[in-house]
């Protein structure tokens, strides 16, 4: 039966191995997931949107909203397998992105290895220009310079260009330019300018970031062209939004300028959904653990609001180690990444360590148990052999797996190499490393926050963070677990939930003690016109809230801090607001405040953004005996050491207030959820897992 | 009558005091005025007990403050009395033989009470850019040239700030504003520290901190011996001769393994120097036993107990036990020598563990002069802008380019230099061909140009090394290339010693490449190919 009358919204999220489909009816929820088509990543959306339209009875025209968000950048990064990209800079700089801070992450391991660059030393090269300081021109442009550079691009097979000249944000005349001759003579390729992906000071993160930027363009703008296309050739008539890794939505022409901003999208959907989750389960400090087929994230939530940041590390050398990976400036939703998802590639070093990750076996080929040529031990390859998947329900069933090879696998590239250990033996330890990881990313990452990791609940979502999380939960000593349902897709769940909105951020310096009310209010006015106007176009018809800040410190200091500002206009007397206002921040941050010193405003920033509403909490459900078993598995149990026969429950039939005791494997068609025997669970009216630790014992 | 804690729960406790002692530096990090302090990270913050033992350290900071700082706070505590002590109170010195060494780093102290009691202390140091004296750099020929010289006092005396040391502060300096902020940042740094502190005493129910003292510096102590127990024993010696000031110094080293412990006795090493590139014993020790820790013990969390079977020593009136009043400002240069010292031992001992020599010092541009319209007088602007060289290389990898080591300070932004100072880089690359050849190759330095952006004078403090006496190789490894410095198309430069660079004259500093590790014939043929490919073998490149 075909409804056109209800709003469909429509969620989609690529990840490194999977892409998931979400389908909002109303109040009725479709979600699905199909292996990601890195080559060419709108298949695999096209197809299932194709197919849930079908199976809701609507059709392309009939979808209202689509947000969407990918990890295809990060991946590209992680995995150097971006464009090859040049870049061009000021005249005696060319290695500014590998003399970076000239710092070493780790102060007593005398043998760090630091990130490769993006751009090997071959392909930088140098322009005669320079602007000071101020943005003052002290060497004029040499365009014969750019011209010649520019000329021998294509016969090195260069696809993308990041120009980053040293001042380019006080006066970016130089940069336009160059971008204009590359446009004129090389007009196919991607060309980022730092001035326009990172306006801001200090040299190494502004040409790293643009540098980034330039090496996922060409696939990002193309992918984001081709889906546009299609998704109009088959009806869709509304814009796409594309979530930004700060947790907001942005149009699609923004994103395929800047992809770099996309890069942590997938996870700022997750957390976002965990946040809000939790709020319905009045839960006001969690931890999220997203676990995927690549990778990990990990990020702290409080009241239902992700932790930010303005700076985010892309592709970490070492793997909790602040300062190992290359610096991007952009605004992001705060959360440890490491290199451990189900298709983590398992081997042994010379120090007969087993070492899971980073590099992953993705998509294609996939772990060895899928049985599309890959033939390394994966972390899903050992889930399948210690029990904790079921072959037969995995994915639906849509995905045929392999036993067989999955412990050839294992045998292979792990048990072999030690000493003859058999491939359960080499499954438990691979299972046990990629765990002990993961739990102790979670505690550095706390600790550097300054909370207690154990006294959090857990909310775990991802395709294969139900499977680890009862581990990792006994690691960390937490004794509460959310598995929400439809885990395996929460990411693309939480980019509905996100609002649309829009930050923009003006360096412009005052001294306090010369604050001249109506410049800093036509600067405020000003950021608030153009990010209500973006914010509007993501937004529809829902109300837009703003809120006005200015980053400000004594003046000398080298860090600011953000003060809110008053939601009006500003007047000669906020002046003592102002300093008000510093005073007070400063000292909660910095316990101690400056009498007399001078303060300085360095930037502006307006947040336009709709306003989420607090979701309502849920009702409890009344307690409701367990239906009988859908089957029972042998599963190894890891902090018991051993194996022991698990019943298995198919999820959608536990209804609202099922209780059941661990041990227990909850299968559905995006994950399973591995209730150890430490835990018990229940389902709440939100038909979310509850696992809460059992008394101990001993 | 609460639980005694276990061993897991004391495990879970070290590492949250590890977190209290890491905000405590990005508070200072985050709040400090000094360029080379929010920059460059030029710091040091840590927790104490009351017998005056470190705890945990930051991971934020730099080895030479830190391990100093790690006996400063004993000499806080004989000063001052714990009877005496009373919450609210912060003390402050800046004395280099009870502190890190030289006059710019000031040290504050401040106690933690937690239910009244003193349950431990933080202490904090940075750099101030400017104390007064003839400013950053070696010309001094005794400490009193130097800068204002601030013995134990009272910075807080229970909340209420000693007003007169900081008018004496606010005269001594050519940058008040800055240096007076930078004290309150310390201050401030130390009083977050406390308040975690106490949050943590409070969450897991404790009374002291001494039984988690205890376990911190059994465990650690217990860890370093068990790592020495797998060191050969015996006695290796090693000379190096570097710069100076004056003329050469050669610095001699005795390193001897034994199972309770590690010593380098520093017998034979020259006379202390008439300018200020004299080491103080305790910053001495700092980059000893920090040299000795990279290689022995790099996993082992540092503090008093995994310190304790690492002593060191050195004859009084040599450099590396500098008397008072020796000139101290630039101690660094010389003890940034001494982990490439204490290696040269270790090399004869377990040759594939420890890398080649590296540029070791520091290669920071001390620079000062006017502003436009001559306001502020001659100096109204300084500042050091941290640079690096390479590092020497390694058993299984090349060395790091323009990489500070041991040093734990980052390079200054050129944008930010820029911001701060009147001056243009026009260049700052690295400097092919000044990796020392070898089976792994030294990490290259760098080429850097500066001039006058306003058309005036400016003022370089030299303070360089490695430029008579070039980081050698190792097993057949070349030495890496020696650091220059003059004037571009003109006259060489001293390595040590103010000199002026005139308007329009351009400023070429090429700091050290690292030394190379086994015979350049071993070298993997592919990467060889890189290195060309890359151009960073051939110095025209």
């Amino acid at each position: 039966m075909r409804q056109t009358s209800v709003a469909a919204r429509l969620a989609v999220d690529i990840g490194g191995t999977f892409t998931d489909i979400v389908l909002l009816i109303g109040k009725r929820r479709l979600v699905s997931k199909l292996l990601t088509t890195p080559r060419a990543p709108e298949q695999a959306v096209i197809a299932g949107v194709r197919d849930i339209l079908a199976s809701a009875g609507l059709a392309f025209s009939d979808i209202a909203v689509f947000v969407h968000g990918t990890t295809l950048a990060t991946n590209a990064i992680i995995e150097r397998k971006g464009a090859k990209t040049a870049l061009l800079t000021t005249e005696g700089f060319r290695d500014v992105i590998e003399i970076a801070d000239e710092g070493r992450f780790d102060q007593y391991d005398i043998n760090i290895v630091k990130p490769v660059p993006l751009v090997p030393r071959e392909l930088r090269f140098t322009i005669p220009e320079r602007i000071d300081v101020r943005g003052r021109v002290r060497l004029p442009l040499d365009e014969q310079a750019v011209r010649a550079v520019v000329g021998h691009l294509g016969e090195l097979g260069i696809d993308a260009v990041a120009v980053a000249f040293i001042h380019a944000y006080a006066n970016p005349a130089h940069e336009l330019r160059v971008g204009e001759i590359l446009a004129e003579i090389t007009p196919r390729l991607a060309v980022t300018l730092s001035s326009q992906a990172c306006p801001e000071a200090r040299e190494y993160e502004r040409s790293s970031t643009a540098i980034a930027n330039a090496y996922v363009q060409p696939l990002m703008s193309g992918y984001l062209r081709r889906l546009k296309e299609t998704m109009a050739e088959l009806g869709y008539v509304h814009p796409i939004h594309l979530m930004t890794s700060g947790g907001n939505l942005a149009s699609l022409e923004t994103a395929a300028r800047f992809p770099v901003r996309l890069v942590e999208s997938g996870p700022a959907g997750g957390a976002i959904l965990a946040g809000q989750l939790a709020l319905e389960r009045g839960e006001h400090r969690i931890v999220s653990f997203d676990m995927g087929g690549t990778t990990a994230k990990i990020c702290l939530i409080d009241d239902g609001e992700p932790l930010k940041a303005r700076t985010f590390e892309l592709d970490r050398q070492s793997r909790f180690k602040k300062g190992s990976g290359m610096p991007v400036r952009i605004p992001v939703i705060e959360m440890v990444e490491i290199g451990a998802g189900g298709g983590s590639i398992a081997r042994v070093d010379t120090l007969q360590r087993i070492l899971v990750g980073p590099d992953s076996a993705g998509a294609e080929p996939g772990p060895a148990c899928y049985g599309r040529g890959g033939s390394e031990a994966t972390v899903t390859d050992a889930d399948l052999a210690i029990g904790k998947i079921d072959p037969v329900r995995f994915a639906g069933g849509k995905i045929e797996i392999d036993a067989g090879r999955a412990e050839a696998a294992l045998l292979n590239g792990v048990g072999n190499k030690l000493a003859g250990k058999t491939s359960e033996q080499a499954a438990v330890g691979v299972s046990e490393i990629v765990d002990e990881n993961m739990a102790n990313a979670a505690r550095v990452h706390a600790i550097e926050r300054g909370v207690a990791i154990g006294e959090r609940t857990l909310v775990a979502f991802g395709g294969a963070a139900p499977l680890h999380a009862s581990r990792i939960a006994e690691k960390l000593g937490i004794s509460r677990i959310i598995v929400p349902p439809d885990a395996g897709v929460g990411s693309a769940l939480g980019f509905l939930a996100a609002p649309a909105a829009y930050e923009l951020v003006r360096s412009r310096h005052m001294l306090l003690s010369e604050f001249d009310a109506d410049a800093a209010d036509a600067i405020v006015e000003g950021l608030v016109q153009d990010a209500s106007a973006h914010c509007r176009a993501a937004a529809g018809e829902r109300p837009i809230g703003l809120r006005r800040s200015a980053f400000m410190r004594y003046a000398g200091q080298g860090h600011e801090i953000m003060v809110a500002l008053p939601d009006r206009r500003l007047l000669p007397a906020d002046v003592v607001t102002f300093r008000q206002a510093f005073e007070r921040e400063y000292g909660r941050l910095f316990a101690r405040h400056i009498p007399d010193a001078e303060i300085e405003i360095m930037s502006w920033m307006v947040l336009a953004s709709t306003e989420s509403e607090a979701p309502a909490r849920l009702a409890s459900a009344p307690p409701r005996a367990a239906p009988p078993p859908a089957g029972e598995r042998s599963i190894f149990d890891a902090r018991l050491g051993r194996r022991q026969v698990v019943a298995v429950f198919d999820r959608k039939a536990l209804l609202p207030g099922t209780h059941l005791e661990g041990p227990a494997l909850i299968v559905e068609e995006g994950t399973s959820t591995y209730v150890s025997p430490s835990f018990d669970v229940v389902v709440d009216a939100g038909e979310a897992l509850i696992l809460s630790a059992r008394p101990k014992l001993d | 009558m609460r639980k005694q804690p276990n061993d897991i729960d004391l495990q879970i406790m070290w590492n949250r005091l590890v977190a209290v002692v890491e905000e405590q530096a990005q508070t200072l990090l985050r709040t400090a005025f000094s360029s080379i302090v929010r920059e460059a990270g030029d710091l040091s913050a840590g927790l104490f007990d009351a017998r005056g033992r470190m705890l945990a350290q930051a991971v934020t900071g730099t080895p030479g403050h830190v391990n100093s700082m790690a006996e400063s706070v004993k000499h806080f505590i004989a000063h001052f009395g714990l009877q005496n002590m009373r919450p609210g109170d912060a003390y402050i010195t800046n004395d280099p033989w009870l502190g890190t060494g030289h006059l710019n780093d000031f040290v504050i102290t401040t106690p933690c009470f937690y239910r009244g009691r003193l349950v431990g202390l933080f202490c904090c140091t940075s750099h101030l850019m400017d104390i007064g004296g003839i400013g950053f750099g070696p010309d001094g020929t005794d400490v009193f040239m130097e800068g204002l010289y601030i013995p134990f006092l009272k910075l807080l005396d229970e909340g209420r700030i000693n007003d007169t040391l900081m008018a004496m502060v606010r005269a001594n300096t050519r940058q008040p504003i800055d240096t007076v902020g930078d004290v309150y940042s310390l201050a401030a740094c130390n009083d977050v520290g406390c308040t975690r502190l106490v949050e943590m005493m409070e969450e897991f129910e404790l009374e002291t901190l001494d039984l988690l003292a205890e376990h911190i510096c059994a465990k650690s102590r217990q860890a370093v011996l068990a790592e020495i127990a797998g060191l050969p024993k015996g006695s290796w010696s090693n000379s190096m001769t570097t710069d100076g000031f004056d003329g050469p110094i050669t610095l001699r080293a005795t390193t001897t393994i034994k199972p309770e412990g590690i010593h380098v006795d520093y017998a034979g090493t020259d006379a202390q120097a008439r300018r200020g590139i004299n080491v103080p014993l305790a910053y001495t020790t700092a980059y000893t036993v920090f040299g000795l820790g990279c290689i022995v013990a790099s996993k082992i969390p540092n503090n008093a107990g995994s310190l304790s079977p690492l002593t060191v020593s050195a004859p009084p009136g040599t450099i590396l036990n500098a008397a008072k009043p020796a000139a101290v400002c630039i101690r660094h240069v010389i003890g940034q020598m001494l982990p490439d010292v204490v290696f040269g031992c270790l090399a004869q001992a377990i040759p594939d563990r420890v890398p080649a020599e590296g540029t070791s010092c520091l290669w920071n541009l001390i620079v000062r002069g006017p502003l436009p319209g001559r306001r502020g007088g001659n100096y109204a602007f300084s500042m050091a802008i941290t640079s690096n060289g390479g590092t020497g290389a390694r058993p299984r990898a090349d060395g790091l380019s323009a990489t500070a080591y041991p040093s734990g300070v980052k390079g200054t932004p050129i944008e930010i230099a820029e911001a701060i100072t009147p001056l243009i880089f026009w260049k700052k690359e690295l400097r092919p061909g000044s990796g020392g050849a070898g089976r792994t190759r030294g990490g290259l330095g760098q080429i850097i140009e500066i001039e006058s952006g306003i058309g005036q004078p400016f003022e370089l403090l030299a303070a360089f090394d490695r430029i008579d006496f070039p980081p050698r190789g190792r097993a057949g490894g070349k030495p890496g290339a020696p650091g220059a410095v003059a004037i571009k198309g003109g006259r060489k430069l001293n390595g040590k010693g103010t000199q002026l660079v005139d308007a329009g004259e351009r400023l070429v500093v090429m700091t050290p490449g690292g030394g190379g590790l086994g015979e350049a014939k071993d070298r993997d043929p592919a990467v060889h190919a890189a290195d060309e490919r890359e151009q960073r073998l051939s110095p025209s490149a």
